[in-house]
């Protein structure tokens, strides 16, 4: 009943959902950035699905912005994993609820 | 829809959803790897080969081992005293809730509109790579600059000032 776009769409939608779940649920700074990984994942997958079932696949579109978006989410996992290693030094946690120096 | 994607979304699925709810961070590393796979997997399920191996080459090979040496390096294995879910968990798992029915919503009402090509685009290493140097050449070098000006942040970040030690 369901097209084969609409099941990789849904699957995407469950790891999209399962990544801002643990985003915004784990206390430690390391599960929040991996959440982020998997949110990032998803949309990767819903990029390269529509490359695949829509038309003209041939201008390669969804699938450039999948490798761009795939090298942009390296960069961002390199300066958040060293972010959390900084913070790490400076409060020797990296458990975001302890981590509140800016709280007014 | 075959078998085969089933079997790759279940396990995808569940090493998602262990990386979420396991309570040691290296169990976590191990979980998000093996949901890292499985969307590789699907990658190559939907023909686009060369997303799929820059998925396990980038993700399995360098983020998981980021990671891990994230978790190393700030003792992460240690477990926490309060529990690993945040005092607000219940808000945020009514956000995610709200955000999967939306889009759940959207992709089934969408039946009618939803494209659906059947034959099989090709998409060799030797069209990507023209359509890198060609067309997209210069996001190609933007990215690049990224990468560098990135991977530099990173190091100075995460660098050890030698001043502020002893």
């Amino acid at each position: 009943m369901t097209t084969p776009l609409a099941g990789y769409l849904l699957v995407a939608a469950l790891v999209f959902a399962i990544g801002l779940g643990g985003a915004l649920t784990r206390r430690n700074a390391i599960i929040v950035l991996i959440g982020i990984e998997l949110m990032l994942n998803a949309a990767n997958l819903n990029l390269i699905a529509f490359w695949r079932y829509g038309p003209h696949p041939e201008a390669l579109t969804g699938m450039m912005f999948a490798i761009f978006s795939i090298a942009v989410a390296a960069a961002e996992a390199a300066v958040g994993l060293g972010l959390v290693i900084a913070i790490y030094r400076q409060t020797n946690t990296t458990e975001l609820d302890k981590i509140d120096r800016m709280k007014g | 829809m075959s078998p085969i994607f089933y079997l790759l979304a279940v396990v995808t699925l569940a090493g998602a959803l262990a990386t979420v709810l396991l309570k040691h961070l290296v169990h976590c590393a191990l979980a998000v790897t093996v949901a890292f796979a499985g969307l590789a997997l699907l990658f190559l399920q939907l023909d686009a080969q060369f997303v799929g191996f820059a998925q396990i080459l980038v993700y399995i090979g360098a983020v998981a081992i980021l990671v891990v040496f994230a978790i190393l390096l700030t003792r992460g294995s240690d477990l926490p005293k309060h529990g690993v879910f945040s005092s607000t968990w219940a808000l945020g798992l009514a956000i995610a809730a709200a955000v999967f029915a939306v889009l759940g919503w959207a992709v089934i009402a969408s039946t009618h509109g939803i494209p659906q090509q059947d034959n099989v685009p090709s998409a060799t290493a030797h069209d990507i790579g023209i359509a890198l140097v060609g067309r997209y050449v210069l996001p190609l070098e933007i990215l690049a600059l990224l990468l560098t000006a990135a991977t530099i942040g990173a190091v100075i970040v995460a660098m050890h000032e030698k001043g502020k030690q002893q």
